[in-house]
């Protein structure tokens, strides 16, 4: 904590400013680390395929070829091609949307960050975590919506039509946005990833920002 | 029931040729009741150890695991194998090229896994064709054959092929003296005419290839097997050898008459100063020399017509001959590099020679006269001393990390456990039965990993349920953990199995590739996507360049083929997944099936010979769907006017969607 402590001695801000400028950087780290992974373990898949979801594309979460070894599984039971590059190449998908506009969100989110970090006022810091708090909840029922999209919209020509016993419909093959869910043979458990921890720190920092900002007023 | 078991314990007793076992074993290797825990390896669980055993006469190298003794893989090397399309599909039919052409299969008798500093490192492992004199490199990470080199001037490439402390040479020797170079003579001219070779291949360290540095030109005696010095004894070579009578007819009486035969020392850094001086002389030859190239895995293979050749009369103090009583075949040094045991088969002894004594005679010039100019040294010189009459027609020893080494005896039937430097019998016990090479993992080196014996039996008679007159060749696993061997597990082999090479799992699984990556193939008939699949006429020649993933090929309706035409299925499987290949069968094809790696491009040559519409499928059961993997070619008549036409649904491979 001294250690700290002489750093913000030494660059001579406030350190709610830094705070608030940090939080907002921690942002960037989302175009690194993946949001959230998906993990499937089937009897034939001993080592299990993993799938990272980025702000900007989809990457292989556990070995070399993961996601496209996941969409060739997915023709099985009718399933959307994933929005990955060569598919989209392939024109079998459309591009994904949300790979172009959630960085920008997260870009503007970080830029205006350190601007309300360097302007130091905490209406700015509230109104901050306001609009990172909106833009989670927004994003995380776009990706709840697409996982409703990918497990309902199947292609009637499926090679695997399983009916479900009770309602006699089609078998959905949702996965879950977070927790575990049997898939046929697939095990899927969705839990967030480094990126979502990033998310969670930076909102942390802004709350401890406007914290010692409101403190500060106190004290004048 | 009783009498019968004692009967028969007394008729072992009785059998086993002097001196009699020193234990009481019971009938048949009856088991003690752990012994099915310690080979028990549950579903799921690993091996502790691989084991590679030479195929023999199939001419391929087999991976067992060990305790289990389970049967993992038959690597294809020197015959070819129609399951994996091994020497029929256009890639690997090049491996099998030799200076004689094509010969379809070999005789592979000695693996040996190359060393690091006197230890094993799991980078290759090497073995010889007896018949067509050859060495492969087979790797480690792959599992396949990555190289064929054919050794001239030789016949039965029997002492070979074994490996330097570093893996600087593996080494090849002559079985038979032939006249070199080959012409036309009379046989009954053999002795002081026909002549061998030892054969120094040096391994280059980055790629492993294999290249003949040079050939020491021997008298026409009959190498059986070598090994190497190691430690003090490393830069050294031991070849033994039978026939220095140079016998050229009814050998089993004719070279059997010598009290003494001989080992071979050779200096082999003597030799290598002698060659850095530019000495040697070239002499013409051929040999096919095989390299597979993994880029684009095809093999390649090239004739030689070269090779350096040194008479070891030229270099003084390159070679001595180690006086060797009698017929020795097991040529095997032990773990520090001091002694070199000379196995001889038709002796009731072990000789065991001593380096620091060689030297010290090589020094006081020790020596008993010469052959064709080569020393021999005084046996009392060289002798460090002998075991006698540990049994009957001893053949191979290997050893362990505490002075011991495990000789089997083929007459006698058994394996026996004595030490070196006391030169005592400490264990013995019976195989069934007539056990030629035995293994113990890094048993041929500074640093064997000595938990278990595999002794590798000639005859096996009762041992399994019958399968006719041939009955399946064997292998026995024994525990040598404690003072007594203990007999595990009787497990049966493919091939016959000569020598085998083992070594810990951990050292080589985690690098065994899983795939190979479909951005890396450079074949040049691959194709990278389903859009890149097409058919072209070239002539009469039907190119298909086609590809495969779970599960239907592309194209899959193929039309305009033309009995009379030559049609080539270059087929990519384009799977990036672990243990997803597909095979590819096409009815009435000549050549093979093939069973195609993710990744990789694999090319079957079909000659149609009847008009039809003709079916192809995938034989290997790559998904649910595999039964539907399936194409048809249409075949018209010679002369027909049908166009090329090529489809996947109806519809032509990479063609926009309308």
């Amino acid at each position: 904590m001294i250690d700290t402590c002489q750093f913000f001695k030494i660059i001579k801000m406030r350190k709610d400013k830094i705070l608030m400028i940090i939080g907002s950087l921690l942002l960037l780290l989302l175009f690194v680390f993946p949001l959230w992974k998906i993990t499937l373990l089937a009897p034939q898949y001993p080592e299990p395929l993993g799938l990272n979801i980025h702000i900007t594309h989809l990457s292989d979460g556990n070995q070399f070829n993961d996601v496209n070894n996941i969409d060739l599984l997915n023709h099985y039971i009718g399933m959307a091609h994933l929005p990955t590059k060569i598919n989209v190449n392939k024109g079998v998908v459309e591009p994904f949307k949300e790979f172009v506009i959630i960085p920008i969100v997260v870009i503007i989110l970080s830029i205006l960050g350190i601007i309300f970090g360097f302007i130091g006022k905490r209406k700015l810091y509230a109104t901050w975590l306001g609009l990172l708090a909106i833009s989670g909840i927004v994003g995380m029922y776009d990706f709840y919506n697409w996982l409703y999209i990918y497990g309902h919209d199947l292609n009637p020509n499926a090679i695997l039509k399983i009916t479900d016993k009770v309602t006699g419909e089609m078998m959905a093959y949702q996965p879950p946005i977070f927790g575990f869910k049997q898939m046929l043979n697939f095990q899927v458990y969705s839990y967030p990833s480094t990126g979502v921890y990033f998310i969670v720190a930076a909102f942390l920092f802004a709350c401890l920002a406007f914290y010692l900002n409101f403190k500060k007023k106190e004290k004048i | 029931m009783k009498s019968i078991f004692a009967f028969l314990t007394v008729a072992v007793f009785l059998v086993s040729c002097n001196p009699a076992p020193t234990s009481s074993k019971s009938s048949k290797g009856a088991l003690t009741g752990n012994a099915a825990e310690k080979v028990y390896v549950a579903p799921g669980q690993y091996d502790e150890f691989y084991a590679f055993i030479s195929g023999g006469f199939s001419g391929q190298l087999a991976v067992y695991g060990l305790p289990s003794g389970r049967l993992f893989r038959v690597i294809p090397v020197f015959s070819q194998d129609p399951e994996k399309g091994y020497g029929y599909n256009e890639e690997t039919k090049p491996m099998l090229n030799t200076s004689h052409g094509f010969v379809p299969w070999g005789d592979s008798h000695h693996p040996d896994i190359s060393q690091t500093n006197g230890e094993l490192d799991g980078r290759w492992v090497f073995i010889n064709e007896n018949n067509t004199p050859r060495i492969a490199r087979i790797s480690l990470e792959t599992f396949e054959t990555e190289e064929i080199i054919e050794i001239p001037n030789s016949a039965g490439n029997h002492s070979s092929s074994f490996v330097t402390e570093n893996s600087e040479y593996v080494v090849a020797g002559t079985r038979f003296g032939v006249p070199i170079p080959q012409r036309d003579m009379p046989i009954s001219e053999y002795k002081g005419n026909f002549k061998a070779s030892l054969s120094f291949i040096k391994i280059n360290q980055e790629s492993g290839n294999m290249n003949i540095a040079f050939q020491l030109r021997m008298p026409g005696f009959d190498y059986d097997l070598s090994h190497p010095g190691r430690g003090k004894s490393h830069g050294w070579f031991f070849f033994s050898m039978y026939n220095t009578e140079e016998a050229h007819s009814l050998l089993e009486v004719n070279a059997s008459q010598n009290d003494k035969d001989f080992i071979a020392a050779v200096n082999w850094k003597k030799i290598e100063e002698y060659i850095k001086a530019g000495k040697g002389h070239k002499e013409k030859v051929k040999y096919a020399h095989n390299t597979w190239n993994d880029d684009t895995h095809t093999a390649t293979s090239k004739m030689e017509n070269e090779v350096l050749v040194v008479n070891p009369q030229d270099v003084p103090g390159a070679i001595y001959f180690l006086p060797t009583p009698k017929s020795p075949h097991g040529c095997d040094v032990d773990p520090t590099g001091e002694y070199i045991i000379g196995n001889g088969k038709l002796a009731a002894a072990m000789t065991v020679h001593s380096f620091t004594k060689m030297q010290k005679a090589i020094a006081d010039k020790a020596f008993d006269g010469d052959k064709y100019g080569i020393p021999i040294i005084k046996f009392e010189a060289v002798n460090y001393g002998t075991l006698e009459q540990p049994g009957l027609g001893p053949l191979h020893t290997e050893f362990d990390t505490r002075g011991n080494a495990y000789t089997t005896f083929f007459i006698s039937s058994e394996v026996v456990k004595w030490n070196v430097k006391d030169l005592k019998v400490i264990d013995r016990h019976p195989v069934y039965y007539s056990v030629g090479h035995l293994m113990i993992p890094g048993g041929n080196s500074r640093k064997p990993f000595d938990k278990y014996l595999v002794a590798m039996n000639k005859i096996t008679k009762d041992r399994y349920l019958p399968t006719g007159p041939e009955v399946c060749q064997s292998a026995q696993l024994f525990d040598i953990s404690g003072d007594k061997m203990e007999l595990l597990l009787d497990f049966p082999t493919i091939g016959e199995p000569h020598y085998a090479a083992g070594i810990p799992a951990k050292m080589i699984m985690d690098k065994s590739q899983k795939i190979y990556k479909l951005e890396d193939n450079k074949h040049p008939d691959a194709v990278k996507t389903e859009a890149d699949t097409k058919v072209v006429r070239k002539g009469n020649e039907v190119h298909i360049y086609m590809s495969m993933i779970r599960s239907h090929f592309s194209p899959d309706n193929i039309e305009g083929v033309k009995v009379g035409d030559k049609v080539f299925f270059h087929v990519t499987n384009l799977e990036q997944d672990y243990d997803v290949p597909h095979g590819f069968a096409m009815i009435g094809a000549q050549t093979a099936e093939m069973l195609i790696m993710p990744g990789r491009t694999a090319t079957s040559v079909w000659e149609p010979k009847e008009v039809g519409v003709w079916p192809f499928y995938c034989t290997d059961f790559c998904s649910a769907l595999h039964q539907e993997m399936q194409g048809y070619v249409r075949v018209s008549a010679k002369g027909a006017k049908t166009p090329i036409k090529y489809t996947l649904d109806d519809e032509v491979p990479g063609e926009e969607e309308e």
